[in-house]
């Protein structure tokens, strides 16, 4: 990937991560978010990750934001006017996160391991294919492609199903604990207008 | 050129300002919204990891598989917080979480 796209997907990522947290309406925050998210998915497909990128966009800029946005407007809430910032607050929280990225900063000045480039870790797309046993991923490796949804599946089906199981049984515990907190008690409906 | 640091660097300021909004803002939604910044900053690690550390000439699909499940929590976990916070409306009419301090001493 040409570095200029890294910066320009980069930048949209970080700004629009600032807008969230800058913007005073929750819906600019949420729609910062998306195209925040948007500009993520686009560094993860620069990372010959298709699979995880694609995945980014669907659920999150797509169903979570949905989801927030839904609640945004079903609560009704309004810009927080009149409402004085707290500037110690706000200090407290860039000082925060300025000290962090310092400390990012310092590591990675002394992570030798991380001057590699892309062009120095080529995809060795025969090596793979001479380890590949299950015909559709390795016929893609031989045509120069990388397969990446299918090596994903492979993954989580051979090596991870157990825990794809797990994660199933917490997305339906997720799904029954949602039902019964928006689920209204008789007795408040009852004194309810 | 592109390393692997600059996209560690990336993810590192982006959690940073998903921290600084959770520190910052009062709204519970967008304190949400920072706390889903932060996960996906860490994913974009595990991502670069992923492509960074080739096993047999393709990238790592451990740490991608990490990744998937990651999304999935977090999809989980904003479903079962954003009931809480209407729930948490019913009760207070606010989303502002200093309407919230009977856990204060």
């Amino acid at each position: 990937m040409p570095s200029l796209l890294f910066y320009l997907f980069a930048a949209i990522t970080l700004i629009f991560g600032i807008g969230v947290i800058a913007a005073r309406n929750p819906v600019t925050s949420a729609m910062s978010l998306v195209v925040s998210f948007a500009g993520l998915a686009a560094l993860f497909i620069s990372l010959d990750a298709y699979f995880i990128g694609t995945l980014q966009i669907l659920v999150y800029a797509g169903a979570v934001m949905v989801l927030f946005l839904f609640i945004i407007m079903l609560l009704d809430i309004k810009e927080e006017e009149g409402r004085a910032i707290n500037y110690g607050t706000a200090l407290g929280g860039i000082l925060l996160a300025v000290l962090f990225t310092l400390q990012i900063v310092s590591v990675l000045g002394s992570f030798k391991e991380g001057e590699k480039t892309l062009s120095d870790q080529p995809l060795q797309l025969a090596t793979a294919s001479a380890k590949v046993t299950l015909p559709t991923i390795k016929d893609d490796l031989n045509t120069g492609t990388l397969p990446d949804a299918k090596l994903m599946g492979f993954a989580l089906f051979d090596k991870y199903p157990f825990h794809l199981q797990v994660v199933g049984l917490l997305l339906l515990a997720g799904t029954v604990g949602v039902v019964v907190l928006s689920k209204r008690d008789r007795n408040e409906r009852e004194e309810a207008p | 050129m592109i390393t692997l640091n600059h996209y560690l660097l990336v993810a590192g300021i982006l959690f940073a300002i998903g921290l600084a909004g959770v520190v910052v803002r009062r709204n519970i939604l967008v304190i949400y919204m920072s706390l889903e910044m932060m996960l996906s900053a860490a994913n974009l690690t595990l991502v670069a990891f992923s492509r960074f550390n080739l096993v047999d000439g393709v990238p790592d699909y451990a740490a991608q598989s990490l990744v998937f499940f990651t999304i999935t929590v977090a999809a989980a976990e904003v479903a079962v917080g954003l009931a809480i916070i209407v729930a948490l409306y019913r009760a207070k009419q606010s989303v502002d979480v200093e309407s919230v301090t009977k856990l204060q001493g």
